[in-house]
């Protein structure tokens, strides 16, 4: 039995096509996927995220946890500001990429977003951490929680028409800052590339939020029109670019790797010798030179060894057919792969894994 | 969703209309297109490549999924849609308007009921109502 959230019936009644993603019955497209993700990149959209878990993270160990179970030092963060790293097991494999957000300035709370497909795993993760290291931690899944993810460069001005009180506080966020106002939780973050607000309400609140940012202009957006902004942007898919099986040194996500100090997070072992050795495998982006689609799974041959397409799919911003993909270490930015596609072998440009931001093409 | 009576159809959601001139015109289905989302990339077969009933030779993908399209009946290709492959989303717009390629039957004299794996409008309706 899939799981549903309280906006169920308005995807429904709003046409929506529902998918089984990681165990929840969600929109895939309300009739145009391609309208969708240009309405995100043009204008603005609404994306029903609740699948998603949040979980609160406190007590007087709290920090010391984050430290230890995160690849990114939240001990470098302000309060108020959010923190994208990756959760590692002790070989370095990625467990969950998620963001957690620094609440107050006592450093004993902190909020955390985590992926609906592992969340279970990762709590268990969590809790079993703190056991083994006698940390005394209180974590709190709230289910009861609702999240709606507004996307795109009208984004502040639907929010301002939507809900004045909450965007008095919102629009003077920065990007990666979040706040609580009166209940509700706002964030300046996102999975598109684009300007936005990711917002965390209670459950009984949201379809009256959904309402009101749709009567305000913003498009209604399934995860069909998610997945290609994602793709576009760069971000990885857990499950589909990252997994257990890769390193973030492998995927793009050295950037979140905080080897600062002696700071002893789980996996860093592994992480060290890696970046001794020099990763053996990359992800990079790949633009098709010729007609089809990248799809995940195809081979990738290079001259330099094989590898594989991760997330690919059509363009809509660029009109191509663009991939991030784990090919071997040696393969630069500039070259050319062959790619197994569908019908038969074709050529694909390596460029940076970066295809559009705000609006613009970057390749 | 439509499915025109005067057509026939397949259970892997091609339609076929017989013309005057004895050919055959395919596409797909305005369920087919419904289910794969937007169309963004079509191929189509090469004009004079005989086929088998069954066999696949066009392929349309969609922002979601990439999906074979089956000749319905044996024969060759005398014709495809050029505008539909430069437009796949003309298919999204207008499934049993825009056609991917024209077949002339291998058997000619045959009439189209006699091609067995095909569907009638209510057949084809009622296995699709199966699907949801």
């Amino acid at each position: 039995m899939l799981k549903r959230t309280v906006l169920y019936d308005t995807h429904v009644a709003a046409g929506a096509r529902m998918v089984d993603f990681g165990g929840w019955e969600m929109p895939l497209h309300y009739g145009s996927q391609i309208e969708e993700h240009h309405a995100v990149r043009r204008s603005a959209g609404v994306f029903d995220v609740s699948h998603m878990r949040v979980a609160e993270i406190e007590g007087s160990d709290a920090r010391a946890l984050l430290r230890r179970l995160l690849t990114a030092d939240i001990d470098r963060r302000a309060p108020g500001q959010a923190m994208y790293s990756c959760m590692l097991d002790e070989r370095g494999g990625v467990l969950d990429d998620l963001i957690v957000y620094r609440r107050g300035d006592d450093r004993a709370r902190f909020r955390a977003i985590l992926n609906a497909a592992t969340a279970d795993r990762d709590l268990q993760w969590i809790t079993s951490l703190a056991s083994a290291d006698g940390l005394r931690v209180d974590i709190r899944p709230q289910a009861q929680l609702a999240i709606l993810a507004l996307q795109g460069p009208e984004s502040p001005a639907v929010l301002a028409r939507a809900q004045p009180a909450l965007a008095e506080h919102a629009l003077p966020l920065a990007s990666f800052r979040a706040a609580f106002v009166d209940g509700a939780f706002v964030a300046r973050t996102g999975y598109t590339g684009e300007d936005g607000f990711e917002i965390v309400v209670p459950g009984e609140q949201v379809r009256a939020l959904w309402q009101h940012l749709r009567n305000a202009g913003a498009t209604a957006c399934g995860l069909g029109a998610r997945d290609t902004l994602r793709l576009e942007a760069g971000m990885a898919l857990y499950g589909q670019d990252i997994d257990e099986s890769v390193t973030p040194l492998e995927s793009g996500l050295a950037r979140t790797v905080e080897l600062d100090g002696d700071r002893q997070f789980v996996g860093r072992a592994a992480i060290e010798r890696q970046r001794a050795e020099g990763p053996r495998r990359q992800l990079l982006g790949l633009k098709l030179l010729g007609k089809g689609v990248l799809r995940s799974h195809q081979d990738v041959r290079s001259a330099h060894g094989d590898g594989q397409v991760t997330s690919g799919g059509f363009s809509p911003t660029l009109l191509v057919s663009i991939a991030l993909a784990r090919v071997p270490a040696a393969v630069a930015v500039g070259d050319t792969v062959t790619v197994e596609l569908r019908g038969g072998a074709a050529q694909a440009l390596v460029v940076k894994p970066r295809f559009v931001r705000n609006g613009k093409p970057l390749i | 969703m439509k499915v025109p009576p005067e057509l026939k159809y397949t259970d892997s959601h091609e339609w076929v209309r017989w013309e005057k001139d004895g050919s055959a015109t395919v596409g797909i289905t305005d369920f087919a297109q419904e289910s794969l989302g937007d169309l963004v990339f079509v191929e189509l077969p090469q004009v004079g490549r005989p086929v088998k009933a069954g066999e696949p030779c066009a392929v349309v993908e969609s922002v979601k999924a990439a999906s074979d399209v089956y000749a319905p009946i044996d024969g060759e290709v005398l014709a495809v849609n050029q505008a539909a492959a430069e437009k796949p989303e003309s298919i999204n717009a207008d499934a049993f308007g825009a056609w991917l390629f024209r077949l002339r039957p291998t058997d000619a004299a045959a009439k189209p009921a006699a091609h067995s794996r095909l569907l009638d409008a209510a057949q084809y309706a009622s296995s699709i109502a199966e699907h949801k």
